[in-house]
């Protein structure tokens, strides 16, 4: 580590590129800290938005005509809408209609930032995981539905247990595109403060006056981010292959 | 109702069942019964309704008048206990719709556990028991796709059986299959019937029909025009429409 350090601090010294976190512990701190937080985003948000699109996408299949609908807004309203506005929608707007909690002897908001940030951004992927499983719930034949019916399974039992498993195989590379989208867009917690990765490394570049090499850094973060994500992600696509089928 | 049954009445009663899609009439007023035991065949011109029928046997779908009932219960019921249907009834289908993302035994495994509850240790065993019954051992852990038609329709039926139905409905099961393996499947469904078990099918096997039924129904255009022993029908058809079909088919 030490040595890398030096190697960066000569870097400085001789060609004048400023990659201060690799030197400085209290820039290394801040920027760690910050993917810590991206991570965190990353991994609720995707949970999150996971079991919102599956349990849209479930009702959107029932029997009620008024879920049907809900569904359906709920869609149509965060597919709409850009991202940001919807993350100033809860923060600004619900925020502060919310009431304040008494937490250490202060009045503080009931949700903190980085809580509305989980909630706009599992929202926003959510609502095109519905669309994504429901073109993967239609893939499903009928016939194989009707088959488990005939076996006495209930709806939701077939759900679980024949056409959730199916369909995610049919929807997985757009699940993939969508995962990927959801991780980059992250950064756009940064406009409500929470410290994330581009939060950080932009009070980095603004005390060590390093942008151009904190932005190389900040691609080069997310670059390797969403190339692990989608790493994982074809290595399930792989594990789900079923011998013999569809092709 | 359900507790008036018994073993001696038939399994299956079918009494003026009608059934429309819209304007078009597909069963006109349709009366069987199949008894314990039974091997009923169920033949016919293509679009005569002989496939609705089965259908509306095991309340996959609602008939629009007329009462079917299975060891006494009534599938036309607002409040049909479905399960409980379905544990007396199984089905196996034309394009045999396993389940492509589970093995063969598992396939077999899947609804005794899901459904039923039941040991998981235990419905192994048997499943495997029934696998090898259909003339599967060896096949266990092959996926669907890697098996030919007719293997995959006898992991079907071997599913049904998991569940212990007191009656087998088969809805044109053969229909999909190349000419070599509608025979493994019918050597199958044979010698169930000669276990005991009672079976509907709808076919297009003629001599299967022939050799294997107790009884068979000649419907057209939803209705049953003619039944009997297969002996006399196939020999002695007395409507003019059945003795058409059997000319064309046999």
């Amino acid at each position: 580590m030490q040595a890398i350090g030096n190697w960066f601090q000569h870097l400085y010294e001789t060609t004048g590129l400023n990659f201060s976190v690799f030197y400085d512990a209290y820039d290394w701190d801040r920027y760690l800290n910050g993917l810590k937080m991206t991570l965190f985003l990353s991994v609720t948000t995707i949970v999150l938005s996971l079991i919102i699109g599956a349990a849209g996408a479930l009702m959107q299949g029932s029997p009620s005509r008024l879920l049907r609908l809900a569904v359906n807004a709920f869609v149509v309203v965060f597919r709409n809408t850009p991202p940001l506005v919807q993350i100033f929608f809860f923060y600004f707007g619900l925020g502060t209609m919310l009431p304040a909690v008494e937490a250490a002897g202060m009045r503080v908001p009931l949700l903190s930032n980085v809580q509305w940030a989980i909630i706009s951004l599992s929202l926003f992927a959510a609502a095109f995981n519905v669309e994504i499983f429901r073109s993967g719930i239609e893939a499903v034949p009928s016939t194989t539905i009707e088959a488990a019916e005939a076996l006495g399974y209930t709806r939701l039992k077939a759900y679980t247990h024949i056409v959730l498993p199916l369909a995610i195989r049919v929807c997985l590379p757009a699940l993939n595109n969508n995962l990927v989208n959801l991780l980059k867009t992250t950064t756009l917690a940064y406009a409500i403060a929470v410290p994330e990765t581009l939060y950080a490394v932009k009070q980095i570049w603004s005390e060590s006056q390093n942008v151009f090499e904190m932005m190389i850094l900040l691609l080069a973060t997310y670059g390797i981010l969403v190339g692990v994500l989608v790493w994982l992600m074809h290595r399930w696509e792989r594990a789900m292959r079923i011998p013999g089928y569809g092709r | 109702m359900a507790a008036s049954w018994t073993p001696d009445q038939p399994i299956v009663q079918c009494v003026d069942v009608r059934k429309s899609f819209g304007a078009l009439e597909v069963l006109k007023g349709i009366s069987l019964s199949v008894k314990k035991g039974e091997v009923i065949c169920i033949i016919g011109p293509s679009g005569s309704g002989k496939s609705t029928l089965i259908r509306c046997i095991n309340a996959l779908q609602p008939i629009s008048s007329g009462s079917i009932q299975i060891e006494g219960i009534e599938v036309t019921a607002p409040k049909l206990d479905k399960l409980a249907l379905r544990r007396k009834v199984g089905m196996v289908f034309q394009q045999y719709n396993l389940f492509p993302h589970k093995t063969a035994l598992q396939n077999v495994m899947m609804a005794p556990i899901h459904v039923l509850r039941q040991n998981r240790a235990e419905v192994e065993v048997r499943a495997r028991a029934l696998l090898a019954k259909v003339r599967l051992a060896g096949k266990e852990d092959s996926y669907p796709g890697e098996l030919s038609g007719g293997q995959q329709q006898r992991v079907a039926i071997a599913r049904s059986l998991a569940m212990r139905p007191d009656i087998m409905l088969f809805d044109e099961v053969t229909a999909a299959l190349d000419p070599e393996t509608v025979k493994e499947v019918l050597v199958t469904i044979r010698e169930l019937a000669e276990d005991g078990m009672t079976c509907l099918l709808v076919t297009h096997e003629m001599n299967f029909a022939r050799e294997v039924a107790d009884h068979v129904y000649f419907t057209d255009r939803g209705v049953i025009v003619e039944h009997g022993p297969p002996e006399t029908l196939f020999t002695a058809a007395k409507d003019e429409r059945t003795q058409r079909f059997l000319s064309q088919v046999l």
